[in-house]
């Protein structure tokens, strides 16, 4: 049986050993209410990974290009990018799956598919190098709201009330008093 | 394992055994007679105490939570429960959430339409389970009263009956002769207080919340049930010396007749136990619902003034302080000023803003 | 299987896997950047005169607290139990059935199990357990009591900021526990010893001195509305002349100081402005700005009770020194909170007020008629369901609305239906979130109660998740493109979540909405919205 195949057929039981591997990078009281609330506003961590894996999971068997997943696995790196995660754990769930796609070929007896694990497994690692790309991006984004929301809201409205200046100057000081 | 339930564990089982080794011994006016004393007195003391300890504070705002729409204007229709404007919609929220517990049921409202898959209703279960729980513990203690009247009175006759219909459906007249009839109210008691100590056990997030002090009750009630049903269904206690007991201790002519099984002092002292223990515990939120201002107020604030008991006066920022601050640059702005710089050449700019 | 180099898979878990305690407590509290909010200037603190102005990092060791600090947290507890039976009943009777565990939106975003509201509550009410009951003292760890140290008091802080005071937890609760509570209460302690953050620090001693969060002196406010009226006159032809300080105007308008300094609320601003003009030049409607109380909104009451009095205050103040009959408040959340719950308790009665009668439409507010102030949405609902109001909502055609419910309207006083009347009459496309994310059960912008700083902002991306993921489905489902909202912290805080989440998605205040529907006397046919961006089907003109 081909590698494709199998892992085709075996995608449903892959998919939810991987979802249960993420959810085990949370605290574990934590991971329950994220695997078992099924309502998507209630629990839009849980959902979302749930969702976002298995749709990789089809773009890797696809073979489909890691820029190409970029859209699908942008939603789960983008809330990883804001718990509590060293940049490595909130991106190295993707190697995840290596450990449990070779764990399902083991139980298999015609193992002997090095060739096509490999290439299967250049995908995974190509996907890892998209996602921390897309962390990147998200933590830059943080740190461009973090300086820039107030320019953006008050500062833009005085600069075009033309009052920027001003403001400077007569910066309330609250030693005065 | 986890400390805190084994705690609780251990706990109900050396009540147990201190009832058992206490009636063995001799201690059965202990045990029949001073210790329910003891712990009616606790309770009822402790019970007023605590009450009358939270009703000491000061209810110095009205917050109620806000579950619906407001009464505005009169052709927006107001939610007079969920958000109530008067007195008869606050009872009506009190009342739906004492009797059926509204608010936990809301945990489950939007699941119900979503899918018949069972994780959905994982949630519906604490509340059926609670309500379960606390519906069938209050129709325990109402039959329970016919231990301690004499006649007993129309209404529980009715709600016996009521509650051991099941009798009637047994049709073998060998086994209907076997069981008395069996009273749902301590079958679902003892199921429903299972399912809460398995939803403790089990649940990690409920685990992990979880005191020592909150698998205790269950734990006792627990054995309240199991000693109370064991008794009535197996060791077939001898409910006439029983009965005498009873109306001994109520009728305040105590006496310990001899029929009475060594079953039925531990279910007494499990009883006492659950009593002495309730004032000190989590469990006077039987008290505490009555007295949350977040739901026992009306949200008519705007309408009404709540008066705070100890509101006192704070320092505040005047508007002279201000205007002396900022004057001239007020009139620059063609704002109005209330007094005009010439005026008052002494400016009072080191008045102190916090009087 | 004897493989020497351990396989990267192992190497993840290892660093992936968190130790599961069984008990809360033995888990420590580590203070994360881009979670918290740094410390209040003590300039600030000093000014309006809180205790222990220092400099301080909270990642120091040392928090240069007080010598007897623990003696004043007790003191102050007992004092509270004392004087709120909220603080006393919410200490003693919850039952930990865990309904709210996942109610909290930080809870939700971050998954960090100290953010669900029991045991936000739990961090509290361990020390009371072990400081006011009997059986905490004696039992201890058993009884889920702990004594007072370093440890708890950072993790107090920690964790009581980065609770918003949304009270989403106390409409589950079958108790009506409210976590608002318990964290107003908890930093109110904080501030005892002088542990508060400067984003509410420093916007009080602001509000205090100057009468607004931004410490905007009276004549830049000036400038500022002037300035919106330069913009509206060159939208519409048209310039509103609002009235700054005006004694004998019929009617105050308060608004929170967001909504005339920071984007996008300015253009909520322009809209009232707009509205008043309208008023104005077909009913005679006298209505004045202040300076003086220049902001709604009341950091205050993230401080503490007597800091809320002290700058709400102004209010009455001022409508008493200008002799108005009635106020009108702006779209804010918080500050209807303390409006509609606190103001006419702490600083009424105010009888020298009348009962507010719409002057238009000749409504009468009764319920208002104790506390004298009608918000804004309650007005303009009434004026155009009497068709005062000529109306072109073609002119939001632009636009696919969803309405955010703001925390506190909603919990805190329930104004449901007025913003969304308002929003249909002026709007043609609406489309709400899911049910239980919006009304009673809204999800929090993430950002209230103070916490809407720039340096945690991790925290408030996390907080947000739960309202951006709703937003999120209505705009892949219905297209929709403007959050409307009636807050202006919300109207700062969730443009930021939103060019997080949903960058498709812009944010409004309701009367922005209202300003571009609104057809004023006499005015040229606009071609922009207020904004300044083209109106549908006027793009063509405004190219050539």
């Amino acid at each position: 049986m081909n590698l494709d195949k199998l892992l085709r057929e075996k995608k449903r039981d892959i998919v939810d050993r991987w979802f249960n591997a993420v959810m085990d990078t949370y605290a574990s009281d934590t991971a329950v209410i994220f695997k078992s609330q099924k309502d998507r506003f209630a629990n839009p961590v849980g959902i979302t990974i749930r969702e976002g894996l298995s749709a990789i999971f089809e773009g890797l068997l696809e073979g489909r290009a890691a820029e190409q997943s970029a859209s699908l696995l942008d939603p789960l790196i983008r809330i990883r990018a804001v718990q509590k995660f060293t940049p490595s754990q909130a991106t190295g769930f993707i190697f995840l799956l290596k450990k449990i796609i070779r764990d399902t070929l083991h139980r298999k007896p015609d193992n002997g598919q090095v060739a096509p694990l490999l290439r299967f497994e250049d995908r995974i690692d190509a996907l890892a190098l998209t996602a921390f790309d897309i962390y990147m991006e998200c933590k830059e984004k943080i740190y461009d709201l973090k300086v820039s929301q107030e320019r953006n809201s008050i500062y833009r409205a005085f600069k075009r009330a033309g009052l920027i200046t001003e403001v400077a100057e007569g910066e309330p000081d609250l030693n005065v008093h | 394992m986890n400390v805190k339930y084994m705690y609780s564990l251990l706990a109900v089982v050396a009540l147990l055994l201190i009832a058992w080794i206490g009636v063995a011994i001799g201690l059965k006016v202990v045990f029949g007679v001073i210790f329910p004393y003891l712990a009616v007195i606790i309770f009822i003391a402790g019970f007023a105490y605590r009450v009358m300890g939270w009703a000491r504070s000061a209810v110095p705002f009205a917050i109620p939570t806000t579950c619906g729409q407001q009464k505005s204007l009169p052709w927006i229709k107001p939610n007079a429960v969920d958000n109530p404007f008067s007195k008869s919609g606050v009872v009506a929220r009190m009342a739906l959430e004492i009797l059926l517990f509204r608010s936990l049921f809301r945990n489950t409202r939007m699941k119900l339409h979503q899918g018949p898959k069972l994780a959905y209703n994982l949630e519906i279960f604490l509340w059926v389970g609670a309500l379960a729980f606390h519906w069938a513990f209050f129709t325990v203690i109402v039959r329970h009263l016919r231990l301690f009247l004499n006649p007993v009175p129309m209404p529980i006759q009715l709600l016996e009956n009521v509650d051991s219909f099941f009798r009637l459906e047994i049709l073998y007249d060998s086994f209907k002769m076997a069981l008395p009839g069996v009273y749902m109210s301590g079958l679902v008691l003892l199921l429903a207080v299972t399912y809460l100590l398995l939803r403790r056990l089990f649940i990690p997030t409920v685990r992990y919340i979880s005191q020592a002090a909150d698998y205790f009750p269950l734990f006792l009630i627990f054995g309240i049930a199991l000693t109370g049903i064991l008794m009535r269904y197996f060791f077939k206690v001898d409910i006439v010396s029983t009965k005498e007991l009873t109306m001994g201790l109520v009728t305040f002519h105590p006496t310990v007749p001899d029929g009475v099984s060594t079953i039925f002092f531990i279910h007494l002292f499990f009883v006492c136990t659950l009593l002495a223990y309730f004032p000190f515990s989590k469990l006077m939120h039987l008290g505490g619902i009555f007295l949350s201002p977040t739901r026992n107020l009306p949200a008519d604030t705007r309408a009404r003034r709540h008066v705070n008991p100890w509101n006192y006066p704070v320092p505040v920022h005047t508007y002279e302080e201000y205007e002396d601050e900022f004057r001239d640059k007020m009139i620059e702005a063609g704002l109005p000023v209330e007094r005009m710089p010439e005026e008052t050449p002494e400016e009072q700019t080191d008045t102190d803003e916090k009087e | 299987m004897a493989d020497e180099t351990p396989k990267p898979e192992e190497l993840i878990a290892k660093i992936n896997h968190r130790p599961a305690f069984e008990d809360w407590m033995q888990v420590p509290v580590e203070i994360r950047k881009g979670m918290y909010c740094y410390a209040s200037n003590p300039k600030s603190v000093e000014y309006v005169g809180l205790p222990n102005p220092r400099q301080w990092n909270p990642l120091d060791e040392d928090w240069k607290l007080p010598e007897n600090w623990k003696e004043i947290l007790f003191e102050g507890f007992r004092e509270r139990l004392e004087k709120f039976r909220t603080f006393k009943v919410f200490m003693d009777i919850c039952v930990r059935c865990g309904a709210c565990a996942d109610k909290c939106h930080f809870f939700i975003g971050t998954g960090d199990p100290k953010n669900m509201p029991v045991l936000r509550a739990e961090l509290l009410r361990s020390v009371y357990r072990h400081d006011f009951t009997k059986a905490g003292r004696i039992l201890g760890k058993i009884a889920g009591a702990r004594p007072m140290t370093f440890e708890v008091l950072k993790e107090w802080w920690y964790y009581l900021f980065q609770c918003t005071e949304c009270r989403r937890c106390s409409v589950f609760c079958p108790y009506g526990i409210d976590t608002a509570e318990i964290t107003i209460m908890g930093r109110e302690l904080l501030n005892l010893l002088g542990l508060n953050i400067d984003w509410i620090a420093t916007p009080v001693a602001n509000c205090y001195r100057t009468g607004n969060h931004l410490g905007i002196q009276p004549h830049a406010f000036v400038d500022m509305i002037d300035f919106f009226c330069d913009d509206i006159e060159e939208i519409t032809g048209i310039r509103p002349e609002p009235q700054f300080n005006k004694k004998g105007a019929d009617i105050l308008f308060i608004t929170p100081s967001g909504d005339v300094f920071a984007d996008p609320g300015t253009y909520t601003c322009m809209g009232y402005l707009m509205l008043f003009h309208y008023l104005k030049e077909k009913y005679g409607f006298d209505i004045t700005w202040s300076t003086y109380a220049s902001e709604g909104g009341n950091f205050g009451f993230f401080t503490s009770h007597e800091m809320m009095k002290r700058l709400n205050s102004k209010m009455y103040m001022e409508a008493k020194r200008l002799g108005v009959k009635w106020i009108l408040g702006g779209e804010c959340g918080h500050m209807w909170r303390v409006i509609n719950q606190y103001m006419d308790t702490m600083n009424g009665p105010a009888d020298f007020l009348e009962e507010p009668v719409s002057p238009i439409t000749g409504t009468r507010f009764e319920n208002a008629r104790s506390t004298k102030m009608v918000h804004i949405a309650e007005f303009t609902a009434d004026l155009i369901k009497h068709g005062k109001l000529e109306l072109d909502p073609s002119r939001n055609d632009n636009l696919r609305v969803t309405f955010h419910d703001s925390c506190n309207p909603s919990r805190g006083m329930g104004l449901l239906e007025e913003p969304r009347y308002v929003i249909k009459k002026v709007c043609n496309h609406f489309y709400e979130m899911p049910a239980n994310t919006i009304r009673e059960q809204t999800f929090c912008c993430g950002s209230g109660a103070g916490l809407n700083a720039g340096e945690d902002m991790e925290l408030r991306m996390a907080g947000g998740l739960p309202r951006a993921n709703a937003v999120k489905y209505v705009h892949e489902k219905h297209g929709v493109n403007m959050l409307a909202c009636i807050c202006a912290i919300d109207r700062a805080a969730l443009p930021t979540s939103m060019q997080y989440w949903v960058p498709e998605v812009d944010v409004t205040g309701v009367h922005e909405l209202v300003g571009n529907a609104l057809i004023l006397p006499g005015e040229t046919e606009r071609t922009t919205d207020l904004r300044g961006e083209d109106l549908p089907g006027m793009e063509e003109e405004a190219d050539e």
